[in-house]
């Protein structure tokens, strides 16, 4: 409120006539300008060192690193994000909801492939939940009835979510032994599997 | 000038990572990016159809993006994101307009994570969020960010102690507008397993996790004239929760109480009763069986920074609604529970079950079965009258049912693989809907008794290529009678997808009313780019997403939707 207050004052001051100063407005208006210019400048220069480092890292295929965070698993004890790949075998995060059907689709699907890719890969699954206070409560009942063998997390103000740029779910990233992002893929569809098997392999191998 | 101060703060930042990149031997080993980003565009054309209430802005095309930008170095991190609504697609609050930044933040966190502080604007919920969530569901428009400094210690383990203080976002007009009221409060949690670790607490069969909180906000006062009194209205209102969760052996019980003091409003007629909460649930889950149980009962317990504003402005705390959040489209959207603010009293109970592979009743691949049963009723009170009527309202008799019902939603789901390229699903749902009390209709009032039907199939048809199709059918005598709904899906993985949508109101009492409302998208994914262009009739309805509904109007035009992050 307060900087609609401001802007209201500014322009009531450019638009009046009885000014002591006639150099003063101008000076003002010039003032709001600059300012707004900083702005812009500012804004461009962080855009293009952003987008510097994000095509870098698609050149050379080192992405980002996980955020360090701790999240509580199905019973209530804290994991640290660094915990899941402590023992430098890749690690597969899926983001999903207990509301989201293409989500728990795609854990399904990968929970009958998940013991081969275990043995091939060594592979970890880690199942981010972003089910909030209404529907937290469901998604320990739902993992044991469908018999998921994967390490289930609790996001439900999506922390961990926002700081991954998780933009809907489901979202899935296959991260390598050192916590670095190698691959990500936002959607599900039946058949990704195979990509995801692709991914995994390219990454041990 | 205080976005340009921070935003040339982050500029330092990413230069400087950028010229450490130049000569430090470590970055090219390690490579680890510190920035980290998403974009997201969502951009509608309208067409007018009369038929169905779609109208066209004097703008012709709604236009809503944002792009996230966050610096991570250690334990900093820092980053915006910039807005635009040019103007805001239509369902969205009309209010947002222009282009600016809308979030921005700086945090440390000390590497053994003991100190945590945020300034800026940050998201936080204390225990369920009974007491305190600022929260964001951007697809709804929703965001009550705080805007102020958040710090959390963590003194010893097992011991968690957070502090807020802050304003709220309220709107945004090329950039972000706080509301007036502060907001502050602090919670504590204690983990005792964890506190005891030393003598091996994290071993013990049972787990025990404790936590409370205090909240208060500010707004200046005033004065109300109600008849023939002068009430002044309190500049500070308090509120707080105990929570108390246990586990053993697959086992779970947990408990939240919370309560306020007296804080005239909007939402109860600017009465001066005290609100209060009690949530409670049990479960026991093993290997192929999951059992929830929840009690819940809320009476006044809206709580806001301004007080007197309404729907999804400003709210402090989140009252999550007892149904369950359903997926597909007529029983998601057409008649969507959510809490009703002033106060009520439900329960639920689910059951999840796997049948055996292998088993008669299993099939080959084993069969899921799920039911759950919610129901809310209208809190059991009596109205007061004379002084006392005026000031407090009415008087709660119980915790239990008052004779309004709000809503009763029965489902079963089963769900079975049949082959390995064919799958399918069915879910049956029960409804009673009272949408006098949850106004989710313009066009009845009263009572809605439901029966939905959906039926999905999933085909195979090659290695990387499926096809998914939703049948859905909805029967009521009441309001614009009977639905139908088909979907049809076709994926080929990883990269596109194509799907056409009907919803037919083939009883509609009123014949011209009989629409079909045709939507049909195709798509292009590439990993974390992600790009959907659609075309056809919108309905006029409830859109939901996690535990959060909106209304949107009926709408006619291309919706072309682009999200990327890396």
């Amino acid at each position: 409120m307060a900087r609609i207050l401001h802007t209201v004052e500014v322009r009531f001051e450019i638009e009046s006539l009885t000014l002591p100063n006639p150099d003063w407005h101008q000076r003002l208006y010039r003032m709001n300008k600059i300012t707004k210019l900083a702005r812009w400048i500012a804004l461009t220069a962080l855009w293009c060192v952003a987008s510097n480092f994000a095509f870098a890292q698609t050149a050379s295929q080192s992405a980002n690193r996980l955020p360090e965070m701790e999240l509580k698993d199905m019973e209530g004890q804290m994991v640290a994000i660094s915990s899941l790949y402590a023992e430098g075998t890749p690690t597969l995060i899926c983001f999903w909801a207990t509301w989201c059907s293409p989500c728990k689709r795609e854990l399904n699907n990968y929970a009958e492939l998940y013991e081969d890719w275990q043995d091939e890969t060594g592979v970890q699954i880690v199942a981010v939940s972003i089910d909030d206070s209404r529907s937290v409560r469901r998604v320990a009942p739902y993992v044991n009835s469908v018999m998921w063998d994967y390490t289930v997390l609790l996001d439900p103000n999506k922390d961990f979510a926002r700081a991954m740029q998780v933009v809907n779910v489901p979202h899935t990233f296959l991260v390598n032994g050192e916590g670095q992002i190698v691959w990500q893929h936002n959607n599900y569809s039946d058949g990704d599997e195979e990509e995801v098997y692709e991914q995994l392999m390219n990454l041990v191998e | 000038m205080r976005t340009p101060l921070f935003l040339l703060l982050l500029f330092g930042l990413g230069l400087n990572k950028l010229i450490a990149q130049g000569d430090g031997p470590e970055n090219t080993t390690q490579g680890t990016g510190p920035v980290s980003g998403n974009f997201q565009v969502l951009w509608q054309s309208y067409s007018e159809d009369e038929r169905i209430g779609a109208i066209v802005p004097p703008e012709k095309t709604g236009y809503n993006a944002y792009g996230n930008l966050r610096y991570n170095q250690g334990g900093f991190s820092a980053g915006f994101r910039y807005e635009s609504y040019l103007n805001a697609v239509l369902g969205f609050p009309g209010r947002f307009k222009g282009s600016g930044i809308g979030y921005r933040f700086a945090r440390y966190a000390s590497p053994s994570q003991n100190v945590d502080v945020t300034i800026g604007n940050f998201y936080e919920q204390f225990g369920s969020g009974i007491v305190l969530r600022s929260y964001e569901e951007r697809a709804l428009g929703i965001d009550n960010a705080m805007d102020g400094v958040r710090i959390i210690l963590r003194p010893i383990e097992g011991i968690q102690i957070k502090t807020i203080y802050g304003k709220q976002r309220f709107d945004f007009d090329d950039g972000l507008i706080n509301g007036d009221g502060i907001v502050r409060g602090i919670d504590g949690d204690l983990d005792l397993n964890a506190l005891f670790s030393k003598k091996g607490g994290q071993d013990w069969k049972t787990k025990v996790n404790l936590g409370a909180n205090f909240v208060s906000k500010f707004q200046a006062g005033g004065t109300i004239a109600s008849d023939t009194l002068i009430l002044t209205l309190p500049e500070n209102v308090g509120a707080w929760s105990y929570r108390l969760d246990l586990m053993r052996n697959g086992w779970s019980a947990g408990a939240e109480y919370a309560a306020k003091i007296n804080d005239p409003s909007a939402d109860n007629g600017y009465t001066y009763r005290r609100g209060e909460a009690l949530m409670a649930h049990l479960g026991y889950t093993k290997r192929g069986l999951g059992i929830s149980v929840h009690a819940k009962t809320v009476d006044n317990m809206s709580f806001r920074s301004d007080r007197d504003l309404l729907l999804f402005d400003s709210p402090i705390n989140y009252i999550p609604a007892i149904t369950q959040q359903h997926t597909y489209n007529l029983a998601a959207t057409l008649y969507p529970y959510a809490t009703v603010i002033s106060g009520e009293s439900s329960l639920s109970a689910e059951v999840f079950y796997n049948i055996k592979k292998g088993t008669l009743l299993g099939g080959k691949y084993g069969t899921n079965v799920s039911v759950n049963f919610a129901a809310a009723n209208g809190l059991d009170t009596t109205n007061l009258s004379g002084v006392q009527g005026v000031i407090d309202g009415y008087e709660r008799q119980s915790w239990g049912f008052g004779p309004e019902k709000f809503v009763r939603d029965f489902n079963v789901q089963i769900s079975r693989k049949v082959s390995k390229t064919f799958k399918w699903k069915y879910t049956f749902y029960n409804l009673e809907f009272n949408t006098l009390t949850t106004p989710v209709t313009t066009t009845f009032k009263g009572m809605v008794y439901a029966d939905i039907h959906v039926l999905e199939t999933q085909w195979k048809t090659a290695k990387r290529e499926s096809l998914r199709t939703e049948f859905q059918l909805l029967l009521t005598d009441q309001d614009k009678r009977d639905w139908g709904t088909i979907l049809a899906e076709y994926t080929w993985s990883p990269h596109w997808f194509a799907s056409v949508l009907d919803q037919y109101n083939f009883s509609n009492p009123n014949e011209a009313d009989r629409v079909h409302y045709i939507y049909a998208a195709v798509g292009r994914i590439e990993g974390p780019h992600r790009l959907s262009i659609g075309y056809g009739k919108r309905r006029e309805g409830i859109f939901c997403i996690g535990g959060v509904c909106r209304a949107v109007p009926a709408s006619n035009g291309f919706e072309v939707n682009f999200s990327s992050s890396f």
